[in-house]
């Protein structure tokens, strides 16, 4: 088979460039540590019709000490609404890692929160699991990003983010109750 | 004499997939002005917010599987009957595949539009990704299955119109556009499997109510085992065009036979396995599936890359055999006023542009940040809304004097709408990929949201929503150029000009010099069918495991 040399070159770049991009990727999971929703060794499933048994039937904020977080978030997607953070922005410590637990009763939603890279779909029966760190204080606006139905535009939220030392734990879900 | 006066009867075939094809295009194609506009907050009141979801699910679904689908059909069934030079075997069965199609097609639109008549009890705003626990009436479902069962029986005819030849031609290489017609339809064989599962064993049942419950995760991963292969279903067209008659319009010949089989070849093999990268942020998926698909995501750039060299340097044979010199110079000589080139030229462009913002929805790390954000449509409008549709529209100018027996009317019209289709979606286009950037979401009514800013890193959202509006607006037009130019040309010719042009000169590099493994059929579909295997095998186990409909929710009509 007659490959012309120029064209030989080409595909020489071109397997260059794909294995820069593909050892950049690895690096970050490896090296950096990055994490996504379903990276985590979790793989839980729940019974999305029956959330009352579970954590998710007390969604907010809890302390933790599992040594990957100081406190974990348990927040359900649901038409159209995000709990906690809708109707009340969700306050959580600046510089701190968090956890957060996401799932849905009803249909596909998305979580984004704007300016993040926080980013997962939320689909019934499973829960997604993901650690984040907040480094700077501010208030952040959460959207639904995947089209749940009629009014899929109006689910939105809030995550305000103060210093860690005005941080106020009463507001915690006390996970015994 | 051309095409029409040596296959009649395949030439009716094509001119009614391709009636279908623009009829869809005209109405998808309103859709997405209405929703530009809507959007955007420029003009408010022809369609509610609500109805915007109704729309949006009309857009997808007429433009990316029923305008592409019967474009594609009409188009391989010239490439066959043109290179293996043979009208269809037996017309009761393709006038067959074309009427199962078209029922289909017209089922699930009349489920679609339903949703915009009031008081009507058929409805389906489930947008073109159709993901369960919404749920449409299931006339959506059955005629989006009439659809994929007609396109295979369409490969199918072809599978017979090549074997047929074979018998006469046992020992000479696979002509190259059956070749390339051929391993797009084994590739969408492996692919469509997996909609075709989905939609047959798990969303008609339940959408009749015969189950209840269904589990959301199984019916997405499906869909989207079969939903990344269906781009490839969209470009491997483009691609047989530029390969086959793109150099001929530059004024020169195909650099080489040989690469052009290898490049189909790797996307038969990496078109399916990769369909995790649509599922990053999915929950119940484990990182090292992600992070294979990243992997053979990213592999599939190559065949991407190759064509790029091929198709330039093709076109720079031809540049130079009209006289162009210098290293860049050589452009200029190239025939910027033949509609057909101009639209394949720029849809090529538009592609590459395409591509470099596809790299990033394939790296995991990065995905993060624009994953169903305006960053997405940005990057499809310039992959299947340009390198696609722009390509199937130009060649529709070459190709509809072969079919009626007439030369093109209105030249200027048709040489005007594919620079007017560039204008409108660079503006849109990037916009939206900015807009994305900014964490503007997708798939949206209205994204100014109360609780939100958006914090552009590059320009205003204010100056995004106009450029998307305006972009969209002249998109618009310049579909309606092109329907106008098809109107005109589309009846018989009493007789036959004599100055139509469809011959396609030889490859530089021709068949003789491709090794006879490259049409080894067998071969190549075992090597996909293991990829395939790799990739889904254990993820697909794994969701089956605790029952096909468990975790079960309940249904949510919409």
């Amino acid at each position: 088979m007659h490959i012309h040399r120029f064209e030989k070159l080409w595909i020489g770049l071109s397997l260059f460039l794909i294995a820069c991009f593909i050892g950049i990727v690895m690096f970050g999971f490896t090296v950096l540590d990055l994490k996504v929703p379903g990276g985590d060794p979790s793989g839980k499933t729940v019974d999305p019709m029956n959330l009352t048994e579970t954590p998710f039937a007390d969604p907010g904020v809890r302390k933790v000490e599992d040594g990957r977080a100081e406190y974990e978030v348990y927040m359900v997607a649901r038409k159209f609404l995000f709990q906690p953070s809708t109707g009340g922005a969700l306050e959580l410590p600046a510089d701190t890692r968090v956890t957060f637990h996401l799932t849905s009763p009803d249909v596909i939603h998305g979580l984004e929160v704007v300016g993040t890279n926080i980013n997962s779909m939320a689909i019934p029966g499973q829960v997604a699991t993901f650690t984040t760190i907040f480094p700077e204080t501010g208030t952040y606006g959460l959207i639904c990003h995947e089209y749940c139905g009629a009014a899929h535009h109006s689910m939105q939220g809030q995550i305000k983010v103060v210093p860690k030392d005005e941080f106020d734990e009463s507001t915690l879900v006390d996970a015994d109750a | 004499m051309t095409f029409v006066d040596h296959y009649p009867k395949a030439t009716r075939v094509i001119k009614a997939a391709f009636l279908v094809a623009f009829t869809a295009l005209g109405l998808g194609g309103f859709g997405g002005l209405l929703q530009a506009l809507h959007r955007t907050d420029t003009v408010r009141g022809i369609i509610s917010s609500t109805q915007y979801y109704d729309v949006l699910t009309g857009h997808g679904v007429l433009l990316a599987l029923v305008f592409t689908t019967f474009f594609i059909v009409g188009l391989y069934q010239w490439g066959i009957s043109r290179s293996l030079d043979r009208e269809p075997e037996n017309m009761t069965f393709t006038w067959t595949w074309f009427w199962v199609m078209t029922v289909g097609t017209t089922l699930t639109t009349i489920a679609i539009v339903g949703g915009l008549i009031p008081g009507s009890e058929i409805s389906a705003a489930v947008l073109y990704t159709f993901y369960p626990p919404l749920q449409a009436h299931p006339l959506f479902y059955i005629g989006a299955a009439g659809l994929v069962v007609g396109s295979w029986m369409a490969a199918a005819d072809w599978f017979w119109s090549f074997w047929k030849w074979r018998e006469n031609n046992a020992d000479e290489s696979i002509p190259l556009q059956t070749y390339m017609v051929l391993f797009t339809m084994l590739m969408w064989y492996i692919s469509s499997l997996g909609v075709a599962l989905e939609v047959v064993v798990l969303l008609i049942p339940w959408s009749l109510g015969l189950v209840t419950n269904i589990d959301p995760l199984l019916p997405r991963t499906l869909f989207w085992y079969f939903g990344h292969a269906v781009v490839y279903f969209w470009l491997l067209p483009a691609y047989f065009v530029w390969y086959s008659i793109l150099p001929k319009l530059s004024g020169g010949r195909l650099f080489s036979d040989s690469l052009t089989r290898i490049v189909f070849i790797m996307f038969l093999l990496l078109s399916t396995p990769i369909g995790f990268h649509h599922q990053y942020a999915d929950p119940g998926i484990d990182l090292g599936y992600k992070l294979w698909a990243v992997i053979s995501t990213l592999l599939i750039l190559l065949p991407s890359l190759m064509t790029a060299f091929t198709v330039i340097s093709s076109m720079e044979h031809g540049a130079r055999q009209r006289g162009g010199s210098g290293y860049f110079a050589w452009m200029g000589a190239l025939p910027w006023n033949r509609p057909a080139f101009v639209g394949c030229a720029l849809a090529g462009i538009m592609f590459a542009a395409g591509g470099f913002s596809g790299m990033v929805n394939a790296s995991l790390n990065i995905d993060m940040l624009i994953h169903n954000t305006a960053w997405i449509p940005g990057h499809f409008h310039l992959t299947v809304g340009t390198a696609s549709a722009l390509t199937f529209m130009a060649i529709t100018y070459w190709l509809l004097p072969q079919l009626t027996g007439r030369t093109l009317k209105y030249d200027k019209l048709a040489l005007a709408q594919p620079y007017m289709w560039f204008i409108g979606m660079t503006l849109m286009s990037n916009a939206l990929h900015r807009a994305g950037l900014a964490g503007i979401p997708r798939r949206v009514a209205e994204p100014m949201y109360r609780l939100v800013d958006y914090d552009p890193p590059f320009g205003t959202v204010d100056e995004m929503q106009w450029q998307v509006a305006v972009g969209g607006t002249i998109l618009f037009i310049s579909l309606v150029m092109f329907l106008v130019v098809v109107v005109a040309n589309w009846s018989r010719a009493d007789e036959t000009a004599a100055n139509i042009d469809d011959t396609l000169p030889a490859p530089l590099s021709g068949a003789e010099h491709s090794p006879k493994i490259l049409d080894n059929m067998k071969l190549w579909v075992g090597v996909a069918i293991v990829l395939v295997l790799l990739a889904y095998t254990l993820p697909l186990v794994d969701m089956v495991m605790d029952g096909l409909f468990s975790p079960g929710a309940p249904p949510s009509p919409v």
